[in-house]
Parts: C-alpha cells; structure tokens; sequence
C-alpha cells in the first residue's frame, strides 16, 4: 500500500507557480486546501485554549467540595455544556477533519485540491460564526445549561429562557452546515479525483479513516439538524415535538441526538485511526500490519457504529427486548476496534522503532485507547450500566477516549506534520517533555474518575457529597498538569517558528512512505503540477 | 510462606489499583453501624462500587467482577504486548526491521478470540438486564416522581398518601447527617420486601439513582417507566439526582430507608394520617427516638472488617432465582 512513486520530475516544483497570492485573497478567500487546512488547525488550537480553560475552571470548582468560584447551577451547567460542545465541535472535529484532512487528503492521493475548493472556503468560514455564537452563549442571559446533549424538556424555553440556547442551537446548525459541505466535499474528492495507479485498495488508512468519516458526518449530521430544528421551532414559535403536554416525546430527542451523537463519537476518533496508523508504521519503519483488515475495521466501525445509539439511553425506559439489541450491537464493536489495536502492535512487532515524538503519541493512543476502550465494553452492558450511566464513570470512559484517545491522535498528527506543513521542523526535546507531561497529567486526571463513578458520583456537579473530595482533588491536580502541557504546546509551536530548523522533504526516512514525504517542505502551492502516477 | 503469600497478595492488590481498578471490583461502602443497620453511601477514596445491599445490586456485583477481571486481562496484556514490541524491537536491538504485514492464523485468531471473549460476557449480562427489569409478584408499589429540585413520593398500595422529600441544606444539618445527601422526609421501605417502583416526569428530566440498591431509572414527563429493588438489609440508601436538570441538579439527594414490616405499617399508617393534615410523614419512629445522627456517625466510624458480613448477607443470582 502506499508505495507510491512520483514520476513527474521534483526539480520543477519549487521555482514555478507557487507565487501565493495577497494576504486577504490567500487567507480569507482561500480556496486552497493547505491554506484552508492551516486556518482549521490555527482555528482549532484557539478553541482548544477556550475549551481548556473552562476544564480549568471545573476542576478548580470540582478540587474541594463546596461552591468555590461559581455563583450558582445555572452557570455551571451552561459552561460544562459549552466545555462538551467546544470540544467536539471547535476543537476536535477541526484539527482533525478540516485540519490534517484538508491538508492531507489531497496531497495522498495525488489530486492537486479538494474537489470543490469554493465549499472547502465556506466550510471553515461557517465555523467561526458558530463558535462566536456557542462562546457567546455563555454571557448572554443565563447561558445554555442543558448539557452537551441538550435534552429537551431542560432545553426548552420555559427551562432555558432567553436567548442564548437559541443561540448554542444556531451554533449547532452553522458548524452542522459545515460539516455537511465537507463531508460531501471529501467524498467526492476521495472517490473522483485519486491519481491514476492510486485505487481505494491502494488508499493510505489516513484517507480511507476520512473517507469513513466523511460518510458518517453526511448520514448522521442532518439528523442533528432535523432535531434541534424542531427544538428550535419547540422553543420560538409554538410546536410541540418534544413536549408532552403537547402530544411530543422528550424521548424522541433522545433518539435523535443520539442518532447523529453516536457516529459522532466515531467522527472524532476514526481521523485518529489513520494518523496513528501511519506514524506507527513510519516510525517502525515497516509497512501497515493487515492493511485490509485496517481499513475494512473502520468501514465496519463506521457501519456497526450507526446502529448503537441507544446504548446512551439504557435507563431512558426503551423496552428490555431493545436494551438487549443495543447491548449485543454495541458489543460487537469492540471485535473491529481488537482488530485494530492487534494490527497496530502486529505492526510494531519485528520494526525497528524509533521513539520520537509523534511515536511516543501513538503509542500512548494505542494503550490508551485500548483503557478507554475496554471500559466501554463495561459501559455496553445495560445491566451494569444502571448503576454507571451518567456517573463519572461515564466521564472517564469518554474522556479516554477523546481526551486522551482523539488528542493524542491529534498531537501524534501534529508533530508528525508540523515540519511538512510549516517547513520547520520541531524541536524533538521539547516536543517529548511536552508528551510525558501531557501523558501523566491526562491520566491523572481521568484515572481516578473511574473511582469516582463507580463510587456513584453523578456528573455535571458542581458541588458534592464529601466522600468523593480525594479523588476528586487528585483529579484536579492532573488536570493542573494537563493544562501546563497544554501551554508547552504552545511553546513548542513557538520555538518551532523562533529557531526555523529546515525540514526535509521527508525528515524520518524510508518509513514514511506516503505521497505528502515525496514533495518538498513545505508543499509548493500547487502541490502537483502533473499527477503523480502510483504504481 | 507465610511471608510470600502476603507480598503477592500485596502486589496484586496493588496491580489491580493501579493497573485497572477501572470497574470497581472491590465493593467498598460504608460498613454497617451497630445494630445491623446498613448504611449505603459512598465512603472516601472509595475504589469500586458501593456495596450492595439488595438483590439487584448483589447481582449487578457478581457480573461487574466478571468483566471488570476480564478488562482488567485485556489491557494487562496490550500494555504487556506493547512494553515488550518497545524494549524488544527499539531501533538500536533490531536495526533492520522486517517487512511482515500479514498473518492469517493471527487476524482470525484476534478476530475470533475477541468474539468469544464477547460471548461469556453476553450470557450473563443478558440474564442480569432481564432480571433487572421487571419485579416478580411486587408486595408493593412506589410512585417517583422528579420535580425540580426535590422528590415527590407517593404510596398507592398504602392509602394512597403521597409527600415530597427536600435536602437538608448545609446550615441546617445535624451532626453526623451527610452533606448534600441528607433528606428532610426519606422514601421509607420495608426490608426484604420487592418494590415496584413507577417513575413519571414533572418538569423535565430527572433520574432516580440509589446506587447501593443497583437501581436507576429517568423520570421523564409524559412516560410512565419501571422498575425495582428490593433492600435486604435495615438501613439507610442514599442517591443522587442523576440527569441534568437545572439549577440545584446537584442538590436533590435521595435517601431509602428500608425497616422492618412493622414499623414501615407504623409510619405508612402515621403518614396517612400526616397526609391528611398537610403535613410531611418525617423519618421512621425508631429514627427519631435514637436520632439520624448518632445512626450516621456510628457508621461512618465502622471499621473496614464489617465489609464481610454486608456481602455474605446478600444471596447469589442462582439462589435468588
């Protein structure tokens, strides 16, 4: 796989056609994919300050008992549902999706853009609008505090009056609408425009991972919208699909938001999935172990992956016939994600591995995912999960997954890139201290919630009974840790930018063997002049 | 020898902590006060599940250990696998990396072994959600109801009284009641007796959630939903709200206090009566003779070896069956 040869001469690249054009029409009208790719990421690692901020204020609230700095549940509840809906939607979705997907989806397969560039530009300029709405649902009136989930009757005017959750809800649409448009413009991308020789068998996992996903954000996004459409009209203008008094069904949300809220889950990871894959085989300089069995797992997470939702509702009331179903599906998810972890080690086994940075996050992924994963297996079962459904137990599960699963993914994406798309390579010292800081912190912080939850500390709290106040501190001081490592991000970034180290065409040797290694760092503008062919 | 099997003990407990306590396999609550009296609460730096106090708890027990050890193996042995693929085949053991990248009998064993892995742990869960739903011959039903922020119980099949159960707040507690756990009216119960309980919504969503007696269910507006517990043990069972709900989500505790038959009939008939007058039923009369507090503290000092008799108390599945 991926054993691609460019023919066209490399010579010819870097003197012509890569005059970029003027700052406004390159950044704010920009139809290129790297540029709008490196708007993404830019986009994604401020949202990330907003959104580790309000975890700091969490944890600073969560590190004793008692209301230390919020004045009631109302604000609380209006900033952990921000904290959920930044992540997901501001932070992990583009890094990944509109970040490296732009970036690199193109340049793998060989096409020499996205397939409709004009969309590509929409698509990131929908999410800024969202997000200065979702942000600024926070300072007007009382805030949305309803839950990432927004679980109507809580989400409804008489419960959240004014007009900031209408406000989140628009938030919603925007960045909806935006996942929408790149969604079918990856599709159409990856299927119409590969370079010839480059079949989807031939496809780096980083492009089959976004291909999946694109198929699960253009199925599952619309029926978010379709939900908090009728929220919305529920809200302003009298209808009465989720209130009962009306004839509606709460539940009937339910099912909606999960619907879209359980491929979502998937959304955020399988982009992972692919960057994992190829750091772990670049820097065991080994080709991908099972390349199939890789990518037909994330076509079979993807598919198995909209059948699940409502495993998040086991004690909705749904009928005990349907918990059984949702169980037994939810289970068999966990035989692809095996193949998968099985196949990554398979990969690592018999290489020659070289511990950088972007490795050290893989590997980390890979154990930590697998943590985060096996408790999900727990969470599967609706007979246990009585007692752990919306406990911290919960929070630790997930928080494994994405915190430290998509995250890592990201972080392992970022180092392994950061020299093709900026040019300059990272300074490797600092780019490891700021993994094992990140690495101890995360896990301090999310490990001692699983004691929490079994415990059966309920969440979205802000205040709670004294018995969970140790973990509870401990939990806090990881998450100190885990903001400190977050600053050194930024610092590496930095020092990436100040010292200017030269990176190579392809810095980590005959590993990397994708197409994005085989032009110069970084890309000309125009990345391919003539389509490279793959043999 | 002696000797030896101490350090294991000692090492395996502590691999369990660090490696993946993630489940809670060790039930740590709060060990029953003197007199029998069972306290479900959860108890500082507790690591696994609250104990169980009824049937349904016991048995969400016995399958948590299956897979919390099955779980547990797993992640033992990717971390062990991947210690090993970093020690072992580090870019200056083996320089020349080999170009492996298929293995049949390896992909159908980690396809196929994950599977049957799955089965053993199917089985039993199927049979604990089906026992789970439904009580067999209820000797009573309870009415739950979530309103924001308190909880309102009604009693159908003991004259049909009904009443709310508010926090205490902190200014207000009495020594030794639990800070926002503490409840002014609890949801009396008599022990040993299978409770149908029948949730409806208010306003908006709440959950009723007593971890000690393995039960949680939504409280939805517009929806009746069901289920049950039964408590085995005198004693108090505290819970929490467990669905965002607004403002004091964080502030509506639930507090089941199971006693026996005859003084449940002695406060039901006092509650009607109460009910009739406006007024709220209050806790058993045992409780307020001895006083809540001394009840509370007593146990909150217990010493961890009162653990033991709490989990033989309570019957297998089998034998529940």
């Amino acid at each position: 796989m991926a054993q691609a040869a460019h023919d066209t001469a490399h010579s010819g690249h870097d003197d012509h056609h890569d005059h970029a054009p003027g700052f406004v029409s390159r950044w704010l009208f920009s139809t290129n994919h790297k540029d709008i790719g490196t708007l993404y990421i830019i986009f994604a690692v401020v949202a990330a300050f907003v959104g580790v901020t309000l975890s700091i204020l969490m944890r600073i609230e969560l590190q004793q008992p008692g209301m230390q700095i919020f004045s009631g549940g109302q604000a609380w509840n209006a900033m952990i549902s921000a904290h959920g809906l930044v992540m997901v939607f501001f932070v992990v979705m583009p890094a990944l999706i509109g970040g490296f997907g732009n970036w690199f989806v193109p340049i793998m397969i060989g096409a020499p853009d996205m397939a409709f560039p004009r969309l590509n530009n929409i698509s990131f300029w929908l999410i800024v609008p969202a997000f200065m709405l979702l942000v600024g649902s926070m300072f007007v009136g009382q805030g949305a505090g309803a839950g990432w989930t927004i679980y109507p009757p809580l989400s409804d005017s008489t419960y959240q009056s004014g007009p900031s959750m209408d406000m989140a809800l628009f938030a919603l649409h925007l960045a909806g609408a935006s996942s929408i448009l790149g969604a079918a413009n990856f599709i159409t991308t990856i299927f119409n425009m590969r370079a010839p020789g480059m079949t989807l068998h031939k496809m780096p996992l980083f492009v089959w991972a976004m291909l999946v996903t694109a198929f699960l954000l253009l199925l599952s996004v619309p029926v978010l919208g379709g939900a908090i459409t009728m929220l919305i009209t529920d809200r302003n203008f009298g209808t009465s699909f989720f209130k009962p008094e009306g004839g509606g069904d709460p539940v009937l949300f339910q099912h909606l938001f999960w619907f879209f809220g359980h491929p979502e889950v998937y959304i955020m990871i399988l982009p992972a999935f692919g960057i994992v894959s190829h750091v772990l085989s670049t820097f065991s300089r080994k080709p991908i172990f099972g390349y199939l069995g890789m990518a037909y797992a994330m076509v079979a997470i993807g598919v198995v992956g909209f059948v699940v939702w409502a495993h998040h509702m086991f004690t909705s009331g749904i009928s005990v016939d349907t918990r059984a179903y949702f169980m037994a599906a939810t289970m068999i998810i966990a035989v692809p994600t095996g193949i998968k972890i099985f196949s990554w080690i398979a990969t690592m086994w018999g290489g020659s591995l070289d511990l950088r940075t972007p490795m050290l996050y893989a590997i980390g992924f890979v154990f930590l995912f697998t943590v985060g994963g096996v408790t999900g297996v727990k969470l599967a079962n609706a007979g246990v999960t009585v007692i752990l459904h919306n406990t911290y137990y919960v929070i630790a599960h997930f928080h494994y997954v994405l915190s430290l699963g998509a995250v890592f993914g990201i972080y392992a994406g970022f180092y392994y890139w950061i020299g093709k798309m900026s040019g300059y390579q990272y300074p490797e010292f600092w780019g490891k201290v700021q993994f094992w800081t990140t690495f101890v912190g995360v896990n301090i912080t999310f490990f001692p919630m699983h004691f929490l939850g079994a415990q059966g500390m309920p969440r979205r709290y802000p205040d709670y009974p004294d018995a969970f106040a140790g973990w509870n501190m401990v939990a806090s001081i990881g998450s100190y840790i885990s903001a400190a490592s977050f600053l050194l991000f930024i610092w590496v970034v930095v020092l990436t930018f100040v010292r200017k180290e030269k990176a190579a065409a392809n810095p980590w040797g005959e590993g990397a063997t994708t197409l994005e290694w085989q032009v110069s760092s970084p890309p000309p503008f125009h990345t391919f002049d003539e389509l490279p062919h793959i043999r | 020898m002696r000797r030896i099997f101490s350090t294991t003990r000692a090492l395996s407990t502590a691999l369990g902590l660090t490696l993946l306590a993630a489940g809670g396999a060790f039930a740590q609550s709060p060990d029953p006060a003197p007199g029998g009296q069972a306290l479900g609460a959860p108890v500082p730096w507790g690591l696994g599940l609250q104990d169980a106090f009824g049937p349904v708890k016991a048995a969400i027990h016995d399958f948590n250990d299956l897979v919390l050890y099955i779980i547990i193996g797993i992640t033992i042995f990717v971390a062990g696998l991947l210690a090993y693929v970093i020690f072992r085949y580090s870019a200056s053991r083996n320089p020349n990396p080999s170009r492996t990248s298929h293995n049949t009998v390896l992909e159908i064993a980690w396809t196929v072994v994950p599977v049957l892995i799955l089965l053993v742990i199917a089985i039993p869960s199927f049979r604990l959600i089906y026992y789970e739903d439904r009580a067999r011959d209820p000797e009573m039903t309870i009415n739950v109801q979530g309103r924001q922020w308190y909880w309102h119980y009604e009693y159908p099949d003991n004259g049909a009284f009904a009443f709310d159960s508010y926090p205490i707040p902190e200014g207000e507690l009495r020594p030794g009641q639990l800070r926002n756990l503490a409840v002014d009216n609890p949801l009396v119960i008599p022990v040993g007796a299978t409770i149908r309980v029948l949730t409806t919504g208010h306003d908006v969503i709440h959950s009723f959630f007593v971890p000690s007696l393995g039960v949680q269910k939504y409280t939805i507006p517009g929806r009746t939903l069901e289920t049950w517990f039964r408590a085995d043990r005198e004693g108090t069972f505290y819970g929490q709200c467990n669905q965002i709900c607004g403002n004091n989500h964080w502030f509506m505790p639930i507090a089941v206090r199971a006693v026996p038959k005859a003084e449940f009939e002695a406060w039901a008939a006092e509650a009607k009566t109460k009910f009739a007058e406006g007024s709220a039923p209050g806790w058993p009369e045992r409780d307020r003779a001895t006083s809540v507090a001394s009840l509370e503290g007593a146990a909150s000092a217990a010493s961890p070896e009162r653990a033991a008799p709490a989990a033989a108390a309570t019957p297998s599945v089998e034998a529940r069956r």
